[in-house]
């Protein structure tokens, strides 16, 4: 118990005396365990608002499309309204309503060419599947009713016109359903129509209109399809009846769809916003692993002595070892706790179901499971980056601790005959660089995870812009999902940024710190400031271009994993210059700082220290 | 030596204070100094009185807070720190007694380290350090680094480092402080070497024997100079048997 008490006072003790390195560690941590934190309670956060929408719609319990999951497959099937009939009869169903016609023109509002879902509904309020009218009025003769989420990224509001099939319509109402995906994965189960040679669109908006008016922007070239809404006795019994319906896969009548199925549709936003987080998440915790590793082993320097005295006082080695742990542990078990409330006060920003369902995002509790996986990636960032350290300062001799002689810098003998031959700051920075290979390392690590980050996230960019550029003139309505992946991406792009500044912070210090001898001497024997300060920016520039040049390929590799090998674009070459000029500038800026106080140091004043 | 020529480094009313009031320290206090061409200056006193900060001030290492430095007809303290280092690198050796070598260097490199600053090629860089190691006696010690070197041994590679750029003058700040008897009298002999080939040394020293071999002995308290005896013209030639160290 002594020693516990014992190792706790020193631990504290010595965290105290570095308030501002400490905090910075916290920050560090806790940032990473929020954006995990982030990851983990995302899981199914959409299932509330899509049962407030399905409760508010009387939304069904399975749809039936005319429509196949193919361009080839798409045309009606003749023999639709006789299935739709006996589905309707099936056993199990208590009620439906439809087939409802739905038409598939283009719409042009605001600029923007959409293609869309037009379905033909009457006045009256179905039983099954009656949207809930959020703004205005229901359908009526000329007016069209539209999504909201579409109406959203069309920037249309009721008392609008827009045009519909080549005419003009006023925008009468905004609604929402639970029938049909939400935008933009309209298409996604049910399938689109449209007329034949036409590109397929992959953000089809929904509209309602009279089933005149839907049956009056049918053509032969583009026919009309149907839906049918059903409601069974047995709810959850849903996929079992979809599936014993299901036509045989090929061309004919068109799927079934539970409603389990259109709810997880509805997750698609969240989905998308939880495939970047958790990724990021690890990427912030590696992050934050090399932080720590840096600032764990930045202060064996001073943690020597510290453990020479500690030692020479009668402390055993475990003890040595146990307060460098300890101090880490606690860092590592506050930011823990600080990141899973961060992370779970924070998820209700990202979890919006978007405009396409009614009701507040809900976030599950933490669960214990959420908890103990967090705390124990916390515990394992600091644990691993400290526990070298700690058993070398352990291991080393008293007397060897005492002298400050326990960590000569390595020496690569073709490195120091190589940098003979560069210019002096270049000479300088070379050696000052490979002095400690294992923070070169942890250097060249992070910022190998910074611009992997950056280059996912332009990456992201590009294909955006690709898309967009081969759809033209049927670009489309913007697509929700992006704009939501896009702020989340910017805002670990921003946290990222932080934490590799922060990290950038740490090794300069380190390095400044660790060359204080050696800028000294060189100094004595005719180092001008100027070329110190070259070398010692050369030095921490070294990692980051060797990181910004491998966080390159890296980037591809990350974007190509969380897609699934999906297609992607590539950012154009001038991106990744300015990436890799950006990162060069900012790790010259955050060295030039801590270098320029330190040329200011009187050599004497340093030498004398040093021989004290 | 001469003592009419016109001195290599100057000092006037030279003064260093540390903190302030109360808890001022006047570690320097009023020195004036010439050192002439080809002289060995001894600066002898007790710990603290002053004589490694006068050191320091004097090859630029140090700023004063009172008082003119000249070098070489060059006026160091008003010199900018760029310009400082200049004249440090071709000016000025230093050796310390900790010896303050590059740990991850060899003897050659660190040797060839002061050449590389100034700009020399690493060739001749390379081959004026075979020199310097012959002229200090560690040719076999030549790919040694520091911790596999005794402390005479870095010592020695430590004025070899010193002498690198051809120095107006060798500032030694106890250069024996860290070493036995024998190693003493390596120095010994180094240093007479170096006398004999009319370099210019001020070494501060608390040892009597290093000082009797120099041509001028000058005493420090409380930071200012209390007594200043000029011995037989140096003792070039048999400063080792004199300071009774015969090996």
């Amino acid at each position: 118990m002594g020693q516990i008490l014992l190792v706790g006072r020193l631990a504290s003790r010595d965290l105290r005396r570095r308030p501002a390195q400490t905090l910075l560690l916290l920050l560090v941590i806790t940032a990473a365990m929020a954006t995990l934190t982030l990851g983990l309670v995302l899981h199914g956060v959409t299932s509330k608002p899509y049962q407030q929408t399905r409760k508010a719609t009387a939304g069904p319990d399975v749809v039936a499309s005319s429509v196949g999951f193919t361009r080839q497959s798409n045309q009606p099937s003749a023999s639709a309204p006789a299935r739709f009939a006996a589905l309707a009869d099936a056993p199990g169903v208590i009620a439906h309503s439809g087939p409802y016609p739905v038409a598939w023109p283009v719409l042009r509002a605001n600029g923007i060419t959409a293609d869309v879902m037009a379905e033909g509904r009457d006045p009256a309020t179905a039983p099954v599947d009656q949207p809930e009218v959020i703004q205005g009025t229901w359908v009526r003769g000329g007016g069209v009713v539209m999504e909201r989420a579409f109406a959203d990224a069309l920037g249309v509001h009721v008392g609008d016109h827009v045009t519909l099939g080549g005419r003009r319509f006023p925008v009468i109402g905004i609604a929402v359903t639970a029938a049909i995906p939400v935008f933009s994965q309209v298409c996604f189960y049910g399938g689109c129509s449209g007329p034949p040679g036409k590109p397929l669109s992959f953000d089809t908006g929904l509209v309602w209109v009279t089933q005149a008016t839907a049956h009056s922007l049918a053509s032969p070239g583009n026919p009309l399809t149907y839906y049918l809404n059903l409601r069974l006795s047995d709810r959850a019994a849903a996929p079992a009846f979809a599936a014993e319906h299901q036509p045989p896969p090929g061309p004919g009548p068109s799927p079934l769809t539970a409603w389990q199925s259109l709810q997880d549709a509805a997750g698609t936003l969240v989905a998308q916003e939880q495939q970047v987080l958790m990724p990021a998440s690890w990427l912030l915790a590696l992050l934050a692993l090399a932080s720590v590793a840096v600032v764990a082993g930045g202060r064996m320097a001073e943690q020597e002595k510290r453990v020479g005295l500690l030692k020479a006082a009668g402390g055993t080695p475990p003890l040595a070892a146990a307060v460098l742990l300890a101090e880490h542990l606690v860092i590592a078990i506050v930011a823990a706790g600080a990141g899973l409330a961060g992370g779970w006060l924070a998820a209700p920003l990202l979890t919006s179901p978007g405009a396409s369902l009614v009701g507040s995002p809900s976030v599950p509790p933490l669960s214990w499971p959420n908890i103990l996986l967090v705390t124990a990636a916390a515990i394992t960032v600091a644990g691993a980056s400290t526990l070298v350290p700690a058993l070398r300062a352990a291991r080393i001799s008293t007397v060897a601790a005492l002298a400050g002689t326990a960590r000569p810098p390595r020496r690569r003998q073709w490195l120091i005959k190589f940098s003979a031959r560069l210019p002096v700051p270049l000479l300088l920075g070379l050696r000052l660089a490979t002095r400690q290979p294992r923070r070169f390392l942890l250097s060249t690590a992070s910022f190998t995870v910074t611009a992997t980050t950056i280059v996912a996230v332009l990456i992201y960019h590009a294909t955006i812009n690709t898309d967009a550029r081969l759809s033209g003139p049927f670009a489309g309505a913007p697509d929700p999902g992006n704009a939501r992946v896009s702020e989340v991406l910017l805002v670990i792009t921003i946290v990222m940024i932080i934490l590799a500044a922060a990290n950038a912070i740490f090794t300069t210090w380190a390095t400044v710190l660790d060359a204080r001898r050696f800028s000294a001497i060189v100094r004595a024997i005719g180092a001008t400031p100027p070329q110190i300060f070259t070398g010692l920016v050369a030095a921490q520039l070294l990692p980051a271009l060797i990181g910004a040049v491998l966080g390159i390929p890296a980037g591809e590799a990350l974007y190509a994993a969380v897609q699934n090998g999906g297609r992607h674009g590539s950012p154009p070459a001038w991106w990744l210059l300015a990436m890799i000029a950006a990162i060069l500038l900012t790790v010259t800026g955050l060295t030039a700082i801590p270098a320029r106080l330190g040329g200011r140091v009187p050599v004497a004043e340093i030498l004398q220290a040093e021989f004290a | 030596m001469n003592d009419t020529s016109e001195p290599v480094l100057r000092a006037r009313g030279l003064c260093k204070v540390y903190g302030r009031d109360e808890s001022l320290v006047r570690a320097v206090d009023g020195i004036d100094l010439d050192v002439a061409a080809g002289e060995t200056l001894a600066v002898m006193g007790r710990s603290g009185c002053g004589k490694s900060t006068l050191l320091h001030l004097l090859g630029g290492l140090d700023r004063p807070s009172a008082g003119e430095i000249w070098l070489a007809g060059e006026r160091l303290d008003q010199m900018g720190e760029r310009a400082l280092a200049r004249l440090r690198r071709s000016a000025v050796g230093f050796v310390f007694q900790a010896f303050h070598l590059m740990d991850e260097l060899t003897a050659a490199e660190n040797i060839e380290l002061p050449m590389l600053l100034n700009g020399r090629s690493p060739r001749a860089a390379r081959r004026r350090a075979e020199d310097l190691l012959t002229q200090v006696g560690l040719t076999d010690r030549a790919a040694f680094l520091p911790a596999a070197l005794s402390g005479g041994q870095r010592q020695r590679a430590a004025v070899a480092r010193a002498l690198a750029n051809e120095p107006l003058i060798v500032l030694a700040d106890e250069p024996t402080g860290n070493l036995d008897s024998a190693a003493t009298l390596e120095m010994l002999r180094l240093f007479e070497s170096l006398h004999a080939a009319g370099q210019t040394l001020v070494i501060v020293t608390h040892d009597a024997r290093i000082a009797a071999t120099a041509d001028r002995l000058i005493s420090m308290r409380d930071g200012a100079f209390a007594d200043e005896t000029r011995l037989a013209g140096g003792n070039t030639g048999r400063l080792a048997d004199l300071a009774g160290l015969d090996g």
